[in-house]
């Protein structure tokens, strides 16, 4: 079929019927028109503010295709720089993490300090007087801003503000940041592993609530060993679950956690001896919230996928974890764990052993979760199959978390901005 | 014989060895006759490698209850990224006895373990840190730490076997 009068998705709401054109996994022309479309002109998530606490803080990162700095100035303020020298492209940071007064470009040693501006010309008196200094700081991304310190970058200087973008994720962001009287804290140690799969899948994943039995049956099975009489727990039931298009993309699966959480929520594997200091925790937050949104902060997991590519899962513990395409079959993936900066050592382990139970690329779910995409990407192959189908509960007025109404939001967002026509135009046009 | 007086080099390599041909071959429940009761498994974040996983994301920190349970599901149907089996061949080199902590003997080794699935090969680099018991004649292995070269999993993805 002629790929121009072929469409990416198809949306019939009448009908409930909900299918995506599996070429979106699997064109490079289609990664092309993502990295524009999308990847410049969406917020990307590129580090959260606790990750350089002091003035000369920095670490490389590597967010919408490019190398960054997330660095401290000496002004305290937490700045995102691109990692290029504006004489001749060198990366002015070397190193993965640290602290520095400065960026000196082991090229020709041009020197930029904390800030970006740059501070030293070997041999400045070469220069015409056209040759300004102040023109030729560090660049940045037009806009950086920060949501309760989750710190994102958007190429599009005329992209709306990160705040209008986050809609209504950011009642969501609040009940994650909200576990915290001090702040949250990335802790030391990042995930960094990859999936040979297209980036939406493991977006999809993300919050897939379907998958979670088939998928995980060895999780529950721990979970058993362990003494959590997860079948006993009300997961699936209504009142306790709700799924939620948060706007712009965004979309949230909320519910009754089947698990322990290392937030004011005891199950027994975590010692009688943790329970009261638990239950003195979760009165610290009836005080602060009042009781029903105290539950919903220590009791409720909570799987929020912020449109691109960012995935917050509060869920046995809080995994933040962003992912990039490299090419349409293959993604580099970093994952971290948030925490209350206040929270005590044994706390700290006990939510590090919960993290690890599940997620991560050893633990007891992640990999099996990476091997349905890399099977799906493999499947894919199959070009006779055109379509995947993501219609699950379209019809019911209350989906629940095993339906697909937050993949239909990303995907009917990503659809909108890979097609409107003005976007194209202005493109041709440039 | 006191419980830390040092083994030779061979009788090290010789459990080693031994470990490698067992969890090559998927003979996960001989493996765990190699561990003390109280053993643990971890495997360090790539960016911390000499990190403490009381305080530090790793990639696995098993107490002897999680390892367990990790062999119980690997030999099952539903640890689906191991079903079926990765090949694995594991070349163990650079056996040192390091001396004891008084507790413990301490023995490092460098390893390469290459993953074979779907045709693809996949390369881990690294060293292990092992602190061994005598048990008896036997050396049981108390800690199993496997530190990565690797600057990232990629493009592995995953550890889902034993490394």
């Amino acid at each position: 079929m002629d790929k121009s009068t072929e469409s990416y998705i198809i949306d019939d709401q009448d009908a409930g019927l909900f299918r995506v054109n599996r070429r979106a996994f699997t064109d490079p022309e289609c990664l092309q028109e993502e990295r524009r479309r999308i990847f410049d002109k969406c917020w990307i998530y590129v580090g959260h503010e606790s990750e350089v606490p002091h003035a000369g803080d920095y670490r490389s990162r590597n967010a919408a295709g490019r190398p960054m700095i997330l660095v401290r100035g000496d002004d305290s303020v937490a700045r995102v720089l691109l990692n290029t020298c504006t004489h001749r492209g060198a990366m002015v940071c070397r190193q993965n993490s640290g602290n520095a007064k400065t960026f000196q470009c082991p090229y020709h040693a041009w020197t930029y300090n904390s800030r970006g501006q740059l501070v030293g010309v070997p041999g400045e008196d070469s220069y015409s007087d056209a040759f300004k200094r102040d023109d030729l700081g560090l660049a940045a991304p037009p806009q950086v801003d920060n949501y309760r310190g989750f710190i994102f970058a958007c190429f599009d200087p005329a992209a709306e503000s990160l705040y209008d973008y986050l809609a209504g994720a950011r009642e969501y962001l609040d009940l994650v940041a909200d576990q915290s009287e001090l702040g949250m804290k990335i802790v030391a140690g990042q995930q960094s592993y990859s999936a040979r799969a297209n980036w939406k899948l493991l977006m999809e994943n993300s919050y897939d609530g379907y998958h979670g039995l088939p998928t995980h049956q060895r999780y529950f099975s721990f979970l058993s060993d362990i003494g959590i009489d997860f079948k006993g727990n009300n997961l699936g039931a209504p009142v306790r679950q709700k799924t939620v298009d948060l706007g712009n993309g965004h979309a949230v699966l909320e519910y009754q956690s089947a698990w322990g959480r290392p937030i004011a929520h005891w199950v027994p594997p975590f010692g009688e001896h943790r329970k009261e200091h638990f239950e003195q925790l979760r009165r610290r937050f009836d005080d602060r919230f009042g009781p029903e949104r105290a539950r919903r902060i220590c009791e409720t997991s909570r799987n929020l996928g912020i449109f691109p590519n960012l995935v917050i899962n509060d869920i046995m513990a809080i995994t933040v974890r962003t992912f990039f395409p490299v090419s349409p079959d293959y993604m580099e993936v970093n994952a971290w764990a948030l925490a209350p900066i206040e929270e005590s050592a044994a706390d700290s382990k006990l939510r590090l052993d919960n993290f690890l139970t599940f997620l991560g690329p050893g633990g007891f779910a992640t990999p099996d979760d990476v091997e349905m995409l890399e099977s799906c990407q493999r499947g894919f192959a199959n070009r006779e199959v055109a379509w995947s189908d993501i219609s699950r509960g379209m019809k019911r007025e209350h989906p629940s978390i095993t339906d697909e109404l937050q993949m239909r939001a990303f995907w009917r967002r990503w659809n909108q901005l890979m097609t409107t026509p003005q976007i194209r135009r202005a493109r041709k046009a440039a | 014989m006191s419980a830390t007086e040092l083994p030779s080099r061979q009788q090290v390599e010789d459990l080693l060895y031994k470990e490698a041909a067992l969890l090559d071959e998927w003979r996960l429940e001989e493996w765990l006759e190699l561990l003390a009761e109280d053993a643990i498994y971890e495997i360090p974040p790539t960016d911390v490698p000499e990190g403490d996983s009381r305080n530090t994301l790793f990639i696995v920190a098993d107490d002897a209850v999680r390892i367990r349970s990790r062999v119980k599901q690997l030999l099952g149907k539903s640890a689906w990224a191991e079903n079926p089996h990765s090949r694995t061949r594991r070349m163990i080199a650079n056996v040192r006895v390091l001396g004891s902590d008084g507790e413990n003997i301490l023995v490092t080794a460098n390893f390469a373990v290459h993953r074979m699935r779907y045709e693809s090969v996949d390369t881990y680099i690294g060293h292990y840190d092992y602190k061994l018991l005598r048990r008896g004649n036997d050396l049981r292995i108390r800690e199993r730490r496997v530190i990565l070269d690797n600057e990232a999993l990629r493009p592995h993805g995953k550890i889902s076997f034993i490394l």
